[in-house]
């Protein structure tokens, strides 16, 4: 049927769908820009009344809450990456290449956390963090963190190091490296993309991530996630918007660059 | 040589060295992950002096049925248009006859990839409120009358943000999948003179079924126990689960009810996985 209509006039239809598609994308975000930088916009004004920059003054403040929580978000992320990779680069490495009994059983432990809904686990994690005295610590957030950011990691981890051609190895050990020497000058190197992407994954998920916080983090911990919610539900839609634009930007420029660090041939691997 | 991309020991048993490499994750992932979702189900069944007991699922249910079906409603239709969103994108995208249409759309459609849950919960809670930017431009550009404009932050406003934050990552998916088609399989019913809504039927949608099924029941099972969304959403009856379960736990410190209401939503999760397989299993066997 549509063989018959004239070229301009499929165009012209292509040219309306990408446009409404493009609002339906871009609008929410304008929305929130606009209200980052408005003073005041009071219903029914199409546009905020006032522009400026009081409210980024404000966020910015040197001893602001924003400061503060975009610190403890950081570091919490930090130190998430650092026990994820710590533990998955190993683990890894022994699914891409070692002989493992159990092999499917081991890959299905690490799935679980990505598959199964988390909010029974941050709830009964709470209780029990808060008998030990790990509630409302940054170390017993960053564990949550880990426990979920590791099942990504070990995932591309292992795909790394699975897209690695073997007899590079081999050449190495044939010529007497030792097999820590082999791995710390041939396969690591050459798995360094991958394990990149894993380490930006982990890093974003644990910047991200809310409910784990929510519960876990209470009281003395204050992520930005936790930061952008307490502004929204308390009816500051200037600073919860600005927060949100703070978390924006990480997430906007991953998406832009994901597929240089992911190269097909190590998505090929993932789950192999 | 080993031929086998394992290449330590090859004929031996496994080394127990391999499994020292693998074990510091597994315990990160027994302790902080496993543990407490046991401990989930022995609080929902286990009343106050310590016996088996049902009573707190009872409850749920008395307290909390109309959130239950609320949420599998809302959970169900957003994975439907998510499903339809990404097929037609994703087709587009492999079948797009104008060059410079499916690059516009490339670049498009995978913005909110990675934007969390928290900041589309806000995105959507300025976007769709009654002096938001969606009542302005449909008033603005005449669709409908100033005094009809509505807020949309109820259930449909949950769904929007579902759609808007998943769709894409099921489209990255699924258009990877249709990517990796032969394309003379795809000439081959061009040339035969199929219209490409045929095309798209009879000969993409067949082989990226599981791909397509894949990213429906992960997004399923992740929107499920989203908390965010809802919560700056809609927090007020009928609401998610999730919504439910953190009341519980903020304002009465109910464990027990909580964790029967977490329970219930791991089993409705466990019946997607559970449909998921009965397909995946069925395609295997076809094979």
């Amino acid at each position: 049927m549509t063989a018959a209509l004239p070229r301009w006039s499929r165009m012209l239809g292509i040219a309306v769908l990408l446009a409404l598609l493009a609002f339906a994308i871009f609008g929410p975000l304008a929305n929130l820009f606009l209200w980052a930088f408005a003073e005041k916009w009071y219903f029914p004004n199409k546009l905020p009344q006032e522009f400026g920059f009081t409210f980024w003054g404000r966020v910015f403040a040197p001893r602001g809450n924003a400061i503060a929580s975009l610190g403890t978000s950081v570091w919490i992320a930090i130190l998430t990456v650092i026990v994820s990779l710590a533990v998955a680069i190993p683990a890894g490495y022994a699914l891409a290449r070692l002989k493992l009994r159990w092999r499917g059983l081991i890959l299905l432990a690490f799935l679980l956390p990505q598959a199964i809904p988390n909010l029974p686990v941050y709830v009964n994690i709470a209780r029990v963090f808060y008998e030990i005295g790990l509630n409302g610590t940054i170390l017993g957030v960053v564990l949550v963190h880990a426990a979920h950011g590791l099942v990504l990691a070990v995932w591309i981890a292992s795909a790394a190091f699975a897209s690695i051609d073997v007899s590079l190895e081999e050449a190495a050990r044939n010529i007497g490296a030792s097999a820590w020497t082999c791995f710390r000058t041939v396969t690591l190197p050459l798995a360094l993309p991958g394990l990149i992407a894993s380490a930006i994954f982990v890093f974003l998920e644990s910047l991200d991530e809310f409910t784990g916080t929510y519960f876990v983090g209470v009281p003395d911990v204050t992520t930005l996630p936790l930061l952008m919610f307490n502004a929204s539900m308390g009816g500051n839609y200037q600073i919860a918007s600005i927060t949100a634009l703070l978390l924006l930007v990480p997430s906007i420029a991953f998406m832009l660059v994901v597929e240089r660090f992911l190269k097909a041939d190590v998505l090929a691997m993932v789950g192999r | 040589m080993a031929s086998s991309s394992r290449i330590a020991d090859p004929d031996g048993s496994a080394d127990w060295r391999s499994y020292a490499l693998v074990a510091p994750a597994l315990a990160v992932i027994a302790l902080f992950f496993l543990l407490p979702l046991a401990l989930s189900a022995v609080l929902a069944f286990r009343s106050k002096n310590g016996d088996f007991t049902l009573e707190h699922f009872a409850k749920s249910w008395d307290l909390y049925r109309t959130d239950l079906l609320f949420t599998i409603g809302i959970v169900l239709l957003s994975t439907v248009l998510i499903g339809v969103v990404a097929i037609a994108i994703a087709a587009y995208l492999t079948l797009g006859e104008n060059p410079r249409a499916v690059a516009v759309l490339r670049w498009l459609y995978r913005w909110p990839l990675f934007i969390p849950f928290i900041v589309t919960g806000q995105i959507m809670r300025t976007f769709l409120a009654k002096n938001g930017m969606l009542n302005h431009v449909l008033i603005g550009t005449g669709l409908i009358e100033p005094l009809a404009a509505q807020s949309v932050l109820d259930w449909r406003g949950i769904v929007v943000a579902f759609v808007w934050k998943q769709a894409p990552f099921v489209t990255l998916l699924l258009a990877g999948a249709m990517a990796s088609i032969e394309t003379q399989h795809i000439e081959a019913a061009r040339n035969l003179g199929a219209p490409r809504w045929r095309v798209l039927v009879d000969v993409l949608l067949p082989q990226v079924w599981g791909t397509l099924l894949v990213g429906l029941v992960l997004s399923f099972v992740t929107m499920l126990s989203v908390l965010s969304v809802p919560l700056m959403i809609n927090p007020n009856s009928p609401t998610m689960i999730t919504v439910d379960v953190a009341y519980r736990i903020n304002t009465h410190s109910d464990y027990a009810v909580a964790n029967a209401l977490c329970l219930i939503s791991l089993a409705v999760a466990a019946f997607a996985a559970w449909f998921y397989l009965r397909h995946a299993s069925r395609s295997v066997m076809q094979k």
